[in-house]
């Protein structure tokens, strides 16, 4: 698949591999829904991993433990202090990090970013992502889509997550929908229990379906 | 004078990738040599008349080199960064900022003399090269872009103290202010046409040695 002036793929917006990055707040799930989307869909797509640690390379030390991809598929980048910098107002060490995936596995044609744990307010600009995956969790408290931010308004999928947790912290999951539909419109929101689905299925489903461009299975 | 451009191309803000580096601050903050704002002037004076002034007269002398009859010779001027640069992780660094700093210039100032330098250089200029390339595209001279040289070996080692340290801005700004008579005569030096091999390479062993213990460390904030 090459995606280029004359052609360009619904997401085409940037050169090379398309790119999906996953934000949201410490802890809700990030490496755990990259990993799942690993497993689940590396089979048919050649993919790859950019992950922006805050402190260490733990979540890539983590997918390489977990070795669902070989370790040339997987990329840390540092990010100063500042995780949302680097995936928002300077994008360059995390472009750097694609074009090095791409340079040493060429057939990569969707490439996972992962950025450090961060506020509501983190977004991706749209240079470095195609498409924006936003994860919360149901842990920090069922009010967290009402207080919005651009992760929880616009980005193109909204991931609630460990609702296996919901009867232990009081969450009302009615109430995060209703608040999400409220700030999303008719974006859309899906609700996930990685520890009860590690494939996770309904979010591996939304993205395939959103990359019609890539050749799935082929 | 000092042309607009040369504020753009000083900016921390250029998405050139800097943010992500402290400039040796994190590994001296963690041996307690910076910790107040004295100690941060110390810290960052002497990187300005050490790897500022390299970095400065390497930059002034690639753009120099640019207006040459048949164009830079990249290859020799990378060469000439690269034996400047003592530590092999600030080697590594010094190619990944080139590269990155490249890309933004490009995008700012798209220039035949970048693209001469991405041809010739399909792995990624030095820093200092890229910088000057980046000045000679921006229209700037050789002192100007040594000016931007220094300046930015100044910001960028306070920008991370800042976020490090969380020392007071103003004081900070201050600083700042305070050594920016110094950035100007550290460019007066570094911009002294000078054959290559004759620029001035004063090293900083503490600096070196710092980023090379850094790069093992498990858990850092910046990735030098
Ligand atoms: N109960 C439960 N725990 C989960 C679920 N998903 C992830 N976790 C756990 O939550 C913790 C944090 O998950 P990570 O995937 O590391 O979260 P993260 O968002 O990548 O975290 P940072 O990168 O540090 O911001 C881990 O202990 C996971 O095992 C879930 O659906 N239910
Ligand atoms: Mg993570």
């Amino acid at each position: 698949m090459h995606r280029d002036a004359e052609h360009p793929t619904p997401l085409g917006r940037n050169p090379g591999p398309v790119r999906v990055g996953i934000g949201g707040p410490v802890g809700s799930g990030k490496t755990a829904l990259v990993a799942a989307l690993c497993r689940t869909l590396g089979a048919e797509i050649p993919l790859g991993v950019v992950t922006n640690d805050i402190y260490t390379t733990e979540d890539a030390d983590f997918l390489h433990r977990q070795a669902i991809l070989p370790p040339a598929r997987i990329r840390a980048v540092a990010t100063g202090c500042c995780p949302h910098t680097a995936i928002r107002d300077d994008i360059a060490a995390n472009l750097d990090a694609v074009e090095e995936l791409v340079r040493a596995e060429p057939s990569i044609q969707l490439v996972l970013v992962e950025s450090g744990g961060d506020n509501l307010t983190a977004t991706f600009s749209r240079a470095l992502a195609d498409l924006q995956i936003f994860v919360i969790d149901v842990a920090g408290g069922d009010k967290v889509p009402r207080k919005g931010g651009p992760g929880v308004t616009s980005s193109d999928l909204l991931v609630i997550n460990k609702t296996d947790l919901a009867p232990l912290v009081g969450a009302d999951l009615g109430v995060m929908d209703r608040d999400a539909r409220a700030r999303r419109g008719d974006r859309p929101t899906l609700f996930t229990s990685l520890r009860d689905d590690p494939g996770a299925t309904a979010v591996a489903d939304w993205l395939r379906a959103r990359l019609p461009a890539v050749a799935v299975g082929s | 004078m000092l042309p607009p451009a040369a504020l753009l191309l000083a900016d921390t803000r250029l998405p050139a990738g800097g943010h992500a580096h402290s400039q040796g601050l994190e590994a001296a903050a963690a041996a307690g040599e910076v910790h107040d704002l004295p100690s941060l002037r110390a810290y960052t004076l002497g990187r300005l008349w050490t790897t500022g002034l390299t970095t400065a007269a390497m930059a002034a002398a690639t753009l120099r080199a640019c207006s040459a009859e048949g164009g830079a010779d990249w290859a020799g001027l990378d060469a000439e960064a690269g034996a400047r640069i003592a530590s092999p992780v600030l080697r590594d660094v010094s190619r990944r900022l080139g590269r990155q700093l490249l890309r933004a210039a490009t995008a700012a100032w798209p220039d035949p003399v970048l693209d001469g330098l991405a041809a010739a250089l399909p792995g990624g200029a030095h820093h200092p090269v890229a910088l000057g390339a980046a000045g000679a595209a921006a229209g700037l001279d050789d002192h100007a872009v040594a000016v931007c040289a220094g300046y930015l070996s100044v910001t960028e080692a306070t920008g991370a103290a800042v976020r490090l340290l969380g020392l007071d801005p103003y004081g900070v700004a201050r600083l700042v202010a305070g050594l920016l008579d110094e950035v100007e005569a550290a460019a007066d030096e570094a911009a002294a046409p000078r054959a290559l091999a004759d620029l001035p390479c004063p090293s900083s062993p503490r600096l070196d040695a710092g980023a090379q213990d850094h790069a093992t460390w498990e858990v850092r904030l910046f990735a030098s």
